[in-house]
């Protein structure tokens, strides 16, 4: 099945529970019929933020990778000289 | 016959790695010597598929091929720029392992995380290794607070959207069986950063088995990678392309 029937048919199948609850009057009809939805979405975009926010201060970073990968290059650079590789430089 | 089965390392694997490049000149010699450095005792080929590098990209290579062996190292060029999916199944028709590994030219992926690849595969039977930058033990160095904004936020659009499977979706430093190589690239046919997450949505909604290892992503020193706003419609394209078609 692709992804974008799954997504839908689950907004679907939420949909329908939502509805039913308004038909079978279990909640009070008025204004009641958009708010949940509504909080659902806003919820949702909060959450995005939220995960993003979190994954911003959490970013791993590596700056020791940087001064590794030099000494590599250095390394490397110079295994080629000896043997007689141009390697040129950047 | 006998050295061959000596070079062997674990239970006769050989692992095809894969690296494209374009105007690498120094960059595929320093990959070369990192890889060889850090897979001592395993069997394994490099195949360079340079797209008509003017920098001596080619040149460079034949003088590698003279110093490791031309069957370690294999050079199969091409004659112009041909993006790096056409790359992939390039390389692929040459390799010989059954195990492929692709990864950049430019340093931003080193070999010496190829043992754990290898390791992580060989434990778990997985048919994809991904690398990751973004969980604990991997990271990227080099991005300013926009950049990394830019990859968190595409990043939580990504998993809400597609539930990929990954934490990593637009990593290109991986290790694929062969055969499931050849199967999921036969039905991609984005461009670009785009194709790297369509390989693995793909992969994912086929059923393949796929682990992750973390990665250090060691940005450019030279040049900025660039990332404005066409990049970010690209992205978005993408996002809804997959979105619909897997």
């Amino acid at each position: 099945m692709k992804h974008i029937v799954k997504i839908l048919s689950l907004l679907l199948a939420v949909s329908a529970f939502w509805i039913g609850l308004l038909q079978a009057a279990i909640i009070p009809p008025g204004y009641n019929t958009w708010l949940l939805p509504i909080y659902f979405v806003v919820s949702l975009g909060c959450y995005g933020l939220l995960m993003v926010g979190l994954g911003l201060m959490q970013f791993p970073t590596c700056p020791q990778e940087a001064l590794l990968l030099q000494h590599d290059i250095a390394e490397a650079k110079d295994f080629f000289k000896h043997k007689g590789v141009d390697v040129g430089s950047d | 016959m006998a050295e061959e089965k000596e070079r062997k390392g674990d239970g006769k694997h050989k692992y095809s790695i894969i690296v494209p490049t374009y105007n690498e000149r120094l960059n595929i010699a320093l990959i070369v010597y990192l890889i060889f450095k850090h897979l001592r005792d395993v069997d394994f080929e490099i195949i360079v598929v340079d797209d008509g590098s003017p920098d001596g990209t080619q040149e460079i290579v034949k003088q590698l091929q003279h110093l490791y062996g031309e069957d370690r190292i294999l050079l199969r060029a091409r004659a112009k720029k041909l993006g790096l999916g056409t790359a992939y199944i390039h390389g692929l028709k040459h390799a010989t392992g059954d195990f492929v590994v692709i990864m950049d030219a430019d340093l931003s992926h080193h070999p010496k995380y190829l043992p754990s690849f290898i390791k992580k595969q060989l434990e778990t039977n997985a048919s994809i290794v991904t690398g990751t930058r973004y969980v604990k033990g991997g990271g990227v160095h080099g991005w300013n607070l926009m950049r990394k904004l830019t990859s968190r936020g595409a990043n939580v659009l990504a998993q809400t959207l597609l539930w990929p499977g990954v934490s990593d979706l637009t990593g290109s430093f991986r290790l694929y069986k062969k055969s499931v190589l050849e199967d999921v690239i036969s039905s991609c046919v984005s461009k670009g950063y785009v194709f790297q997450m369509e390989m693995i949505v793909r992969a994912t909604r086929k059923g393949y088995h796929i682990e992750e290892v973390p990665i250090t992503f060691v940005d450019r020193v030279f040049g900025t990678s660039k990332l404005g706003g066409s990049e970010i419609v690209e992205y978005l394209k993408g996002l809804v392309y997959l979105l619909l078609t897997t």
